[in-house]
């Protein structure tokens, strides 16, 4: 420890800390535009000068390291007049145009110009001009002049987002932050960008223009996209939400946003809202009072019940919806004697149904993936599906992590990738049961019966004995399964030999998790098998066509495995009743919608992958006449005389799942009774491989019109790799018609070969690919 | 694409630095791709980020830091005129305008028949030799006068 001395006051800071963090723990302001705490120091701004004795000029706090016996005096005559010079040079060039910049109000140029500008100019030549920059649909680079040339937003792309998409170009005067020729930023965290600039230069496009900072009041909420649950500040004006901001938490999203979680709320005002309930009578849509709407639902499913029995009730809801929603929904369904009631819609193999020890989790603090050293990544768009997770594995990588990857496609995850497998979908097991073999002969270790049998089936590739002895040599290591290794046909294979894999080189073994409340889902007990009988899972439900069916926010053709299934499931009910936020296909095959509200206008809680159970409060009044789900499903239950729905609030729903409970003790990823057979799914011809594009997996985001325009959200193409392009003699940009069962789209379809042979890479969750069956197995392709 | 010989000159080079440094090679390598085609379009820049495992938005910035380095097409013979100091007391304007004059370009600028580019450059480190030129960022030419340049500039309009 170094002992130092700020202003008289003294201090003692670990060896290498800087005189600004320093100042920062004794709660000492030093002003500053360059340096951020989680950026490398670049010293550019001098902003930071403080005067050090013995030194004989001032020095930038920011890149100062401290030494025993340093004083420091940060507002002292000499301090003073160097960030007062400083302040000076930086408003030479910089327009003075606050009344019109957006950034006025909370800009870090115009807060500091008060304390330390003069009161007018001494410059009275000509200023520079920077010309504006079309750098893509998020960030807008309008006002280039008012950039400082901080250079955060460079150091952002290059240590954080992974990738150098802006840089600073030129020199001196000519100096400016650009991206290549006419590029556009393509970062799926691109919008910290916007936060981390300390003036006017990067602003949000989306937001420009509509708010001033002091019009908005600031309300707490939770993230309802990936699982990470990251903190936002929804600021609201006028009851409509205008901007999300990031609440910083260390432990969950540190100070950043992906840009899904940031600019997905114009998704909740967009023109597709359902503001009133309806009801379809003769072909045609009709808007009608609430307790029409209800006692029609209740009506309806009180006749199935009584005609058919309760077991021809299906019910579906999309993991966004939250604890609360998903607790009464299959109260409700259960109190109507259905077991029907499932959340994971993208799930093809239910195989280790009940006989998990737990909800499948991360199996692991979201913080100490900063810890890990040596990671097995197994089946996961990872900067796609979870991008401040992947930020927080690229950070481990710098740090000396080492990842092994078994996927079947090769994004480039801008991390470096010690070892990886790039396999069709039905080699996982196989890849998966090697790195076992090799990690038994390491570790010397019997295994278990389960898979065994699997294990001695295969035959050791190189690869996999790398990645075995990678993992064997780390300290720390961490097994994690994506999204695509939980929407695979064999999921609970996978997870078993990951399982084992885990045990072998004592990792930690988890799910990403594929939504806000992927996890609480299970605790809700919104699973088939959380009852004392069990029920159909989200896949029988389809295949065996139910009279009715419930859909909490979900869009069968987009949010589900087997889209065609599921549309002519709904198509062949008697009765189907959406609860949802937006109006949608279902006006095609539905009976009733009922308007509910999405995250911004109710309460409820999520639980994150990690487990955390968070919380939050309704930010705007619900638009229209549409109300929370949970208040809608409570009203329900009462008009089916369903006992237990009296609840004053959703605190009582929560209170009522979680109370007594301990969430951790309800959380495992362990399989028993489940054993691993040799790979017995085959497909003849190719297989397609999907993902969920990341602008495509909620309803919500689906509507933010600007994340629309992403490079992301491209139109969806089929991925072939080359010499399967050529075995079909089709030309890479050619049109081509996919087939999957009876359905088929007209796709434009490219060669990239880094996709293992055999594959056809197509999107899911997308409208142009909803005619397609399910997300895994056979597709045919031929010219359109 | 870059040619053979400029990824030979290039892999040459990335002998000199860690292999997992490869980046400390862009510099070298632009000057081999200007060398060839006497300037440096961003398609280059794209195909030597490539071949170095770097952002071409790094590239870009280091070849738009260098004045040495033509982003535009700057003649087969590029002529860079010393204003510094030194090189200004002995007349350097005047051995600028004369070249204008004589090739009727201005600075920054390539005669029609893209033999000759003109550019003012920085202070070459040999002074004495004041006021000077240098061809292609490769030759200095000293102790100018009006007929030294005329020679110079015949002998190069030869080539």
């Amino acid at each position: 420890m170094i002992n130092i001395e700020i202003d008289g006051k003294h201090i003692d800071v670990e060896n290498g800390c800087s005189v600004i963090d320093a100042a920062h723990q004794l709660g000492i302001y030093i002003p500053h535009f360059c340096y951020h705490k989680k950026l490398s120091i670049a010293a550019n701004c001098r902003m930071c000068l403080v005067q050090i004795e013995k030194a004989p000029k001032p020095l930038p706090a920011c890149a100062t390291p401290v030494a025993e016996g340093m004083k420091v005096f940060t507002a002292s005559e000499q301090a003073v007049k160097a960030q007062k010079g400083v302040m000076e040079f930086l408003l030479i060039n910089h327009p003075l145009d606050c009344p019109i910049c957006d950034q006025g109000g909370e800009c870090e140029l115009q807060d500091l110009a008060v304390g330390y500008g003069g009161s007018a100019s001494r410059y009275h030549e000509e200023k520079r001009v920077v010309l504006h920059k079309d750098i893509g649909p998020l960030v807008a680079a309008e006002e280039m002049s008012r950039c400082i040339n901080c250079t955060r937003c460079v150091r952002f792309g290059i240590e954080i987002g992974g990738a150098m998409e802006l840089g600073q170009a030129f020199r001196g005067e000519h100096a400016e932050i650009m991206a290549f020729v006419s590029d556009t930023i393509d970062s799926e965290l691109s919008g910290n960008m916007i936060d981390l600039c300390p003036v006017g230069a990067l602003t949000s496009k989306p937001f420009r223009y509509s708010a001033r900072t002091w019009e908005l009041s600031r309300r707490k909420s939770i993230s309802p996209h990936d699982s990470l649950g990251s903190n936002l500040a929804v600021q609201v004006k006028n009851n409509r939400v205008m901007r999300v901001l990031p609440i910083e938490n260390e432990e969950i999203n540190e100070c950043w946003l992906s840009d899904k979680d940031r600019f997905s709320y114009e998704g909740l005002n967009s023109a597709e809202r359902l503001t009133k309930p309806m009801i379809k009578q003769g072909g045609k849509w009709l808007e009608v009072e609430w307790q029409v709407a209800l006692e029609y639902v209740a009506n309806g499913l009180r006749q199935i019940t009584h005609e058919s029995g309760a077991e021809n009730i299906g019910v579906l809801a999309t993991p966004h919806s939250t604890l609360e929603e998903l607790y009464l929904l299959q109260k409700l369904a259960r109190g109507l004697g259905s077991h029907n009631v499932d959340f994971r819609l993208r799930q093809s193999d239910f195989s280790a149904d009940s006989k998990q020890t737990g909800a499948p989790w991360l199996g692991m603090a979201v913080a100490d993936i900063s810890l890990v050293d040596r990671f097995l990544l197994v089946g996961s768009f990872l900067r796609k599906d979870h991008p401040l997770l992947a930020s927080r594995v690229r950070q481990a990588t710098k740090k000396g992590a080492q990842i092994n990857l078994i996927h079947a496609t090769d994004d480039d995850l801008l991390m470096p990738i010690v070892n990886k497998e790039i396999v069709p979908p039905t080699e996982m097991t196989t890849v998966l049961a090697q790195v076992l073999k090799a990690l038994s002969t390491i570790k010397q270790a019997t295994l278990d019966t389960s898979v065994q049998q699997i294990v001695q089936s295969v035959t050791l590739s190189a690869i996999a004995q790398a990645m075995a002895d990678s993992l064997a040599s780390g300290e720390r290591v961490a097994i994690l399964l994506g999204n695509f290794a939980q929407q695979h046909p064999q999921a609970s294979q996978l997870q078993l030999l990951a399982q084992h894999i885990a045990t072998l080189c004592g990792a930690k073994f988890g799910f990403f998790g594929e939504a806000a409340n992927s996890v609480g889902g299970y605790l809700a007990q919104a699973v088939p098998f959380a009852g004392a009988e069990h029920g159909m899972n989200a896949s029988t439900m389809l295949t065996a066509q139910r009279k009715a069916y419930i859909l909490l926010n979900v869009e069968v053709e987009l949010d589900m495995q087997d889209p065609q299934q599921a549309l002519a499931a709904m198509g062949a009910a008697d009765m189907v009743v959406a609860l949802s936020a937006y109006k949608h296909h279902a006006t095609e095959y539905a009976d009733v919608l009922l308007p509910i509200t999405p995250f911004t206008e109710t309460s409820g809680t999520f639980i994150s992958s990690e487990g955390r159970v968070q919380s939050f409060k309704g930010t705007v009044q619900p638009l229209g006449d549409a109300r929370p789900a949970w208040k809608v499903l409570r009203v329900l239950g009462n008009m089916l005389n369903i006992s237990g729905f009296d609840y004053n609030n959703s605190e009582a729903v929560r209170d009522e799942v979680l109370g007594g409970i301990d969430v951790s003790a309800k959380l495992g990823n362990a399989l028993y009774d489940v054993s691993a057979q040799n790979a017995t799914w085959n497909v003849t011809g190719l297989q397609r491989v999907s993902d969920v594009p990341i602008y495509a997996t909620d309803a919500i985001v689906r509507r933010a019109a600007s994340l629309q325009k992403t490079r992301d959200a491209a139109t969806p193409r089929a991925l072939i790799h080359s010499v399967e392009l050529e075995k079909l003699n089709l030309q890479s940009g050619e049109m081509v018609k996919l087939t999957q069962g009876q359905g088929s789209v007209r796709l434009s379809i490219i060669a990239d070969d880094s996709l293992p042979r055999g594959v056809v890479r197509v999107a899911a969750g997308h409208t142009i690919t909803a005619e397609l069956g399910a997300m895994f197995g056979t597709i045919r392709v031929e010219r359109a | 694409m870059l040619s053979e010989q400029v990824r030979a000159k290039i892999d040459r080079e990335l002998k000199k630095y860690p292999s997992d440094w490869k980046q400390s090679a862009v510099m070298a390598a632009l000057r081999f791709v200007q060398d060839e085609k006497g300037w440096i379009d961003t398609g280059d820049m794209v195909d030597v980020a490539a071949y170095l495992g770097m952002s071409q938005m790094g590239v870009y910035e280091v070849a738009t830091f260098y004045n040495m380095y033509n982003l535009k097409p700057m003649g087969r013979h590029t002529l860079t005129v010393c204003t510094n100091l030194s090189c200004q007391l002995v007349g350097a304007m005047e051995t600028l305008d004369y070249i204008k004059n004589k090739l009727g370009i201005g600075v920054g600028e390539v005669t029609a028949d893209g033999k000759f580019g003109l550019r003012e450059g920085e202070c070459q480190n040999v002074c004495d030799e004041a006021p000077l030129l240098m061809i292609n960022n490769k030759k200095t030419c000293g102790h100018l006068t009006k007929e030294k340049i005329d020679q110079i500039l015949a002998e190069l309009d030869k080539e």
